[in-house]
């Protein structure tokens, strides 16, 4: 699937929308990266966010729903790893979430809602769209 | 299917839990399930080897945040061995190493809990 390190053919997994799919989703992503060249603690970081991802999606978008789909999408673009993951789950705003104050956070020992917290500290962006009834998440990472 | 398994044994003043393979979304119910064994039956000092966990995502995490406060509140805690350096790069990630208590091997953990027994 790839050409060079700077540029590749898109690919694309689709899985329902099901916790025991996420590793076939992590092996996928993992692949991909560490062929574009990205070091083993990268493509762990990468196959982490996009876990994170997809785990946010089969629990909110579409609370645990079994038979919804998540289709994700990887490619190299000019030296840059792009990673597009889309449902048609409950819109979701990502603006709804505060970014936690970690200290406190820990202080207070709650748990869940550090998905998105892991997946802006790994990824350079992370961007979130609705569009045609489709949550779509765009996240980059450049290749150093 | 990423497999994911918790072995519990007692080992001197503590009780241990191995933790194998893949914790993520679909297997944190299985270790849920073994820290709420522990702390049903007042095991409160509680050893988490990871030496054979190869992967954690934060549904994991959430697991361990999840009992701490209790185990803790009932003079125990939860304390972490063996770590790959993969495995503690998420633990990391989330400044885990200031809340809870992460040793080289299982054997200091054992012996931070004799020291205070």
């Amino acid at each position: 699937m790839i050409q060079n390190n700077k540029n590749s053919q898109p690919s694309t997994i689709t899985i329902p929308s099901r916790t025991e799919r996420l590793n076939d989703v992590r092996q996928f992503v993992a692949q991909a990266a560490r062929v574009c060249g990205f070091t083993d603690a990268d493509v762990n970081n990468i196959m982490l966010a996009v876990d994170e991802a997809c785990t946010n999606i089969i629990k909110h978008a579409y609370n645990y729903a079994p038979d919804e789909s998540i289709e994700v999408n990887v490619r190299m673009h000019g030296g840059e790893f792009e990673i597009v993951i889309a449902d048609r789950g409950k819109n979701f705003n990502p603006d709804s979430v505060p970014p936690p104050d970690m200290k406190e956070y820990m202080s207070q020992y709650r748990r869940g809602g550090l998905g998105l917290y892991l997946m802006k500290k790994i990824m350079d962006t992370v961007d979130f769209q609705f569009k045609a009834n489709r949550n779509i998440l765009r996240m980059t990472k450049q290749l150093h | 299917m990423n497999e994911f398994k918790v072995t519990i044994r007692e080992q001197e003043n503590a009780h241990v839990l191995d933790l194998l393979g893949y914790l993520d979304a679909h297997t944190a119910p299985v270790l849920e399930e073994a820290f709420q064994q522990m702390i049903g039956n007042g095991k409160f000092r509680i050893i988490v080897n990871c030496r054979e966990l190869t992967y954690i995502s934060s549904a994991g995490l959430g697991v361990f945040m999840a009992y701490i406060e209790d185990v803790r509140a009932n003079r125990g805690d939860i304390k972490m061995s063996n770590m790959s350096p993969k495995v503690y790069n998420i633990f990391d990630l989330l400044g885990f190493p200031m809340l809870y208590d992460i040793v080289n091997d299982e054997s200091d953990a054992i012996a931070k809990f004799a020291a205070l027994s």
